[in-house]
Parts: structure tokens; sequence; C-alpha cells
């Protein structure tokens, strides 16, 4: 199931009826265990997303009913934060820094060559569905950049050559 | 050979990027086939980070480094007896007597590097909790006194004294106050939080119980950015572990005062390190900054009162416990006292963490630690104090690490990164990018920041294609008057100064068109 953007921008909808089942389950016991921390939105935002790799759209209405919030009000979270995604990723996600400290040492380079080795742009997802291609502001690795965060890992003075290597290795891994 | 040989090979992240887990592993095997008995520890980083992996081997004359270490190189260092300081190409002799560690100045950062960061036995043996034992003798006026006296400045940017803060939370009457971590870490350039939350997470579970005990508060959040997995799981370990041992939660250390802390994870957006962005995110809002007056001392997370300070200056505060106000202030000059962990990153060959005592010039750093630029080329610019701090030439090279000193030079310190860039870099390139993050990181309640950022790039895109380019340049720096004046927080309030520096002191990179920008 995919849920288009402008889904999102019409909270009206039943929306919490498209979720599927595992969807639903994954929901509810977020909420359910999280609900009653002081600002549980953003933890049990981590944690759909942390056991989905997304947060459905469609989970929305669903959020807002068990916090007792409007639905714009989760809405408005979820898409204030880069972080946060409604659309199911590729089986990896590479996050390129794009800041300062990696630009001095050619991570506009890096960028350019990795857009081109996987044929996506950013927020892209490779054709054969293994890796999902995102920006980062800084992985506090800024001595020995360019640095590249795949999934929870971080690599350092990443070139060419081994950004290759290491899209070699996410996509044999599974 | 009777007890096992240790060796420290770092877990910290950025060794880590660079390969220590595998040589950790290489290690491992080696002895493993030699039959040799060898105990690996994980230690934080030294900082010395152009040598990572950094393997340290405990001998009887002392730990011995080598470094860079590959897992290929193991055997090899076998073969040399590294175990017992063997000669090896890779050898840096006595870890204590490298200059760079050396001629440092560590009083925050003094445990990182030498023990597992959670082994809470280590952690007392140098020194751990002797700043809580001392607060909890103390009423907290006294706390806070001492902090005021030492001269501890915010070390997450604004350089505010940590001890005024703190006097205002403790004052302000509530049923409930909090203590809350800014560990948001958002500047290029800046690593010293993480290095500090993974190589000594103690440290900072300390500082936050005395800023509880010094204002009240009895539950602290540490507000960690998501890129920081290492950390994360460093701290809630830590966390875990001191709450075992009566370091948190109920009864600390068998008195009737509590204290407990919880990690909260961000979610990828820089303005959530300014302080009033955080706690909404805290609260579980979108991150918009919010006015102030009230201040959160006053009128923080949840509508109380809360002491809200970066990792760093949290950090500082136990060995000011321990070893008094004026131990502390005794260091730096001016207004700047005691140390900054400075963090010399980008195109710099010795890159890493150097804490001084505030005074050094940034030329001293730059070349006698940082050794010039990693390329070999000549360093055109600096950026100091993260994205929102001006570009440095040569020129402003001798300025002091010196919070005044860099305001007077229309730069700021901030949380101390400094970022090299050598001949190659284009100067417009930066001022473009500068305003780019500005729009991608603008929480949105501003215009000028939210628009006038956007406005920025496309001026800027036109002045380096040379259409007009007086009218342009005239453009953007009425654009940078404006987000200056009409910015609610720093981040549209600051962005020009990066872009105006990078026009004042670098204009012939605006004039050239693209094409012939490119340097030999
Ligand atoms: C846009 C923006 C981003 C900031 N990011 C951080 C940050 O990542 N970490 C931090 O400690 N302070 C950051 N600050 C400064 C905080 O607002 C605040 O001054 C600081 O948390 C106070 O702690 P301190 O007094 O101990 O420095 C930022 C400020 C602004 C305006
Ligand atoms: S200056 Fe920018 S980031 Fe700061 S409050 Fe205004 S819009 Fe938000
Ligand atoms: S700027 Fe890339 S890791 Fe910090």
């Amino acid at each position: 199931m995919t849920t288009p953007a402008p889904t999102r921008a019409t909270p009206n909808r039943p929306e919490s009826t498209d979720l599927d089942a595992a969807e639903r389950a994954t929901t509810l016991a977020a909420c359910a265990r999280l609900k009653d921390a002081p600002g549980a939105l953003l933890p049990i935002l981590h944690a759909i997303q942390d056991a989905l790799s997304y947060v459905p759209g469609a989970a929305v209405p669903l959020i807002a009913q068990e916090l007792n919030l409007s639905r714009a009000e989760v809405h408005g979270v979820l898409s204030f934060y880069h972080y946060f995604r409604t659309e199911k990723p590729g089986r990896r996600v590479l996050r390129i820094c794009r800041a300062e400290a990696c630009q001095s040492v050619g991570a506009a380079a890096l960028e350019q060559h990795a857009k081109r080795r996987l044929g996506v742009d950013y927020h892209g997802t490779t054709a054969d569905g293994a890796i999902t291609l995102e920006a980062v502001y800084c992985l506090g690795n800024c001595a020995l950049g360019p640095s590249v965060m795949i999934d929870d890992t971080i690599e350092g003075r990443v070139d060419a050559q081994r950004f290759d290597e290491i899209v070699a290795r996410a996509r044999s891994a599974r | 050979m009777s007890a096992a040989s240790i060796v420290y090979v770092p877990a910290d992240a950025s060794a880590v990027a660079v390969g220590a887990d595998a040589v950790a592993a290489a290690i491992h095997a080696e002895a493993a086939r030699r039959g040799a008995s060898v105990r690996i520890v994980r230690n934080g980083s030294r900082g010395l980070l152009w040598l990572e992996p950094l393997v340290e081997a405990d001998t009887p004359a002392g730990r011995i480094a080598y470094g860079p270490v590959a897992p290929g190189d193991v055997p090899g260092l076998f073969d040399a007896g590294f175990l017992g300081g063997g000669t090896h190409r890779s050898c840096l002799g006595p870890t204590a007597q490298i200059a760079y560690l050396k001629n440092q100045e560590r009083l925050t950062f003094a445990r990182v590097g030498l023990t597992d960061p959670l082994d809470l036995e280590a952690y007392r043996a140098h020194g751990g909790f002797r700043g809580l034992d001392a607060a909890l003798d103390l009423k907290p006026g006294e706390i806070v006194e001492r902090v005021t006296a030492s001269g501890l400045r915010g070390r997450g940017g604004a350089a505010f004294p940590a001890g005024i803060k703190w006097k205002t939370a403790l004052d302000a009457a509530a049923d409930r106050k909090y203590v809350v971590c800014n560990a948001d870490e958002g500047d290029s350039g800046t690593f010293s939080d993480r290095m500090l939350m993974e190589g000594d997470p103690y440290a900072l579970i300390e500082g936050m119980t005395i800023a509880g005990l010094a204002t009240g508060a009895t539950q602290g959040y540490i507000y960690l950015r998501f890129e920081y997995p290492h950390a994360r799981r460093a701290l809630e370990r830590a966390i875990e572990t001191a709450r075992e041992h009566g370091y948190l939660g109920e009864r600390l250390r068998g008195t009737d005062r509590r204290f407990d802390l919880e990690v909260r994870i961000g979610a990828g957006a820089y303005i959530c390190g300014e302080e009033t962005s955080l706690l909404e995110s805290l609260e579980g809002k979108r991150g918009q900054v919010r006015f102030k007056p009230p201040l959160p001392a006053i009128r923080g997370l949840f509508g109380k009162p809360t002491v809200i300070n970066n990792v760093i200056t949290l950090a500082s505060v136990p060995i000011i416990l321990d070893r008094g106000a004026e131990y502390y202030r005794d260091f730096g000059l001016g207004r700047s006292r005691g140390t900054l962990p400075i963090q010399l990153t980008g195109n710099i060959r010795h890159g890493g963490l150097v804490e001084k005592a505030f005074g050094s010039t940034l030329r001293e750093l730059l070349y006698d630690f940082g050794g010039g630029s990693r390329s070999g080329r000549p360093i055109r610019a600096v950026q100091v104090g993260g994205p929102l701090g001006a570009y440095l030439p040569e020129s402003q090279f001798d300025t002091p690490i010196d919070y005044e000193a860099f305001a007077a030079i229309g730069g700021m310190l901030g949380h101390g990164g400094i970022v090299v860039f050598d001949d190659t870099v284009d100067m417009a390139a930066q001022a473009r990018y500068a305003m780019e993050f500005c729009a991608i990181e603008s929480c949105g309640k501003c215009t000028p920041c939210r628009i006038g950022s956007t406005r920025g790039v496309e001026v800027i895109d036109r002045l380096r294609a040379g259409e007009e380019p007086a009218k342009q340049e005239a453009l953007l720096r009425d654009l940078c008057d404006t987000m200056i004046d009409g910015s609610l927080c720093a981040l549209g309030g600051l962005t020009p100064y990066p872009v105006r520096s990078a026009l004042n002191h670098f204009p012939e990179d605006f004039r050239k068109p693209a094409a012939a920008r490119s340097r030999g």
C-alpha cells in the first residue's frame, strides 16, 4: 500500500481503514506502550518507524485518536521532521552528509557520483528496491569526511571507490 | 604469561567509521590463532582522529599507541610484539607523550579514551562522581554559586553564563522542574558532544544530576539527534547502570534526594538545537521557535522551570564541583574562562579534538595542531562556529580563541568547531549553501528567514552567473540586513554572517563566471 503525498493534505478522509493489519497492530502497540509518557508523539512516531521503516500516512487518524490530538496536529508533526517518512523506503537507507566539513573534502563530488551510481536523486529508491538515498547534515564525523550513514552505520573518508564498495555490501546483505 | 595483555581499540563512532570494529575483530582472531591471552577494551577515542583506528597496548612502560591500524596490519603487530610495546612502523610511542595530546589541557575530556566508557568502577577510579558527592553535601544555592564563580559559559553556542541560568531556575518556585541536555549537536564541524557522550557518558549523567540538585529539578531529558546511534546506546546503557548503582533514581546515593533521566531522540531538524524549539519537540510538537520571554528557566518544558544546557557545559560541571571554581576559572582569559574542546575538521591534516584553555590562536590550532590542510594546499578560509559562523580569511588567523575576540571580528566561536577549506574552495558556492541550508532548516515562523533564504539562493545564482552583478550584490546585502533585523532566532539572524563574510573577504569568487572559476 502506498499513500501518495496529497492524501496527507486531506486529513478528513477515514484513512485508518487503509492500514494493513501489521501497520495497524504496530501503530496501536506503539501508542499503547508510550502514550502516557509526557510528550509522547515523537517517541511513538519513532517506534512506528523503527518497526516498519516508515510511518504510514494512514496511521495519522489512529494516532490522533489514541493520543487525543487532532489529525492536523499529528500530521503537522509528522511532516515537520525530515527524518520521518510516510512511504516505505528501500531495504537500506543511505544518507550522504552534505554539510560544510564534508564539502571541504569532496562531498559534492561524492553526491554526484552517488546519484549517478544509484540512478536516483535524493528521496529516491533504486530500481531493485535495495537502497533509498537521503541527504543528511553532519554525522559528527567531520574530521574524517566525506561521511555517509547506511542505516545505523557511519562510514568515513568515503571516496567514489569506497562508496561503490559500501553499496555492493548493502546490496548483498539480504 | 599469566594475566591477559590489555589492548585498547576505540568504539567511538569516528574510529568505527574508519574500521575500528574490523581491527578489534582481527586482533581477537589473531590472538586466538596464536594462543595469546588478550583482553580487548573498547575505549573512547583519544581524539587524534587522523590516527584512527588508534590501538593502544597496556605495557609495563605505560600505554603505547599504534595507528592508524588496518586489519591487515594485525599479524605484523603481533610479530613485532606490540602487546609489550614492540617496535612497528605504526608505533607512535607512549600515548601520553604524543605532542597533540600532551599539549592539551584536558579537563572535560580528561577521561575520554582512557577506559571502557561504561565501566562504572573505572569511572570512579578516575575521579568520577566526586563532583556529585561534593554537591550532595551542599545547599542548592551553594552549588549554583560555585558554578557561577567558575565563569563557565554555555558551550552550545550562545555562551551565556551557566550559573546565572541555574540561579533563575532555582529561584523559580514550582512543583516540578526539569534539566534538559541539548545533545542535538547540529553544527557541521562539531563532534565534541558525541565524543563525550560515547566516551564518558557518566560525566554527563553526573553533571545533569548536579544541575538537578542545584535547581530542585527531579527529571532530566537528553535530547539526542538521531544521527548519533552510538551515543544513544552508550547513554542508555550508562543510565541503566547508574540507576542500578544508586547514582540515579529515588534516594540518590542513599540520601533523600532524587533525580532521573531519559534519552529522547530527535528527528533530523537543525532548528531543534535552538533551545525553545527543542522544548517544543520534547513536548511532542513541531519544532517551532518560541518567543522569549518567558525564559525557559522560568517557563520551559511543559511550562515548568527548565535548565537547558549543552552536553559540554553539563559535563564540565563535575570537575568544577570536585576541584573547585578557582581551579576551573584559572584556565582561560578575559571573560572566557576554563577550556574549550575545539574540533579541527574538514580539509585538515591532523583532524581531531583539542581541548585547550581559551587563548590559543586560530593559527596555532590550524598549523601547530592541525598540520595544515589535508590536501597539502594552502588554507584559504575557515568557518568557525558552525553553519551560522563567519568565513575567516588568512588575515584573521591570529584571532585568539575567546568569545569576545571572535565577536569583535564579526565571527563566533559557537560550539568550537573549525572547518578548514583549501584554495580550491569556491566561496560563492559556500555562501549559496549557507542560504540553502537556512531555507531547508527554517522552522517557518518568520518571513525573512523562510522566504529570504530562498531569495538569497536565487540572488547568489544570478550574481554567479554575472547578471547585473552590482545590482545583485546590493540586493543580497539588503536581504542580509532584512534577515538580521527580522528574524526571531539565530538561524535566520546569523545566516547572513557566512554569506557577508564570504562576500567581503572573497569578492573575486562572486565576480568570475562559473566556468572560469575552477582553480588549478
Ligand atoms: C539554530 C540554532 C541551533 C542551535 N543548535 C544547538 C545545538 O545543536 N546544540 C546546542 O547545545 N545548542 C544549540 N543552540 C543554542 C541553544 O539555543 C542554547 O543556547 C543552548 O542549548 C544553551 O545551552 P548552553 O548555555 O549550555 O550553551 C542552537 C541555537 C540556534 C539558534
Ligand atoms: S529565524 Fe527562522 S528558524 Fe528562527 S524562528 Fe524565525 S523562521 Fe524559525
Ligand atoms: S559535516 Fe559531514 S560529518 Fe560533519
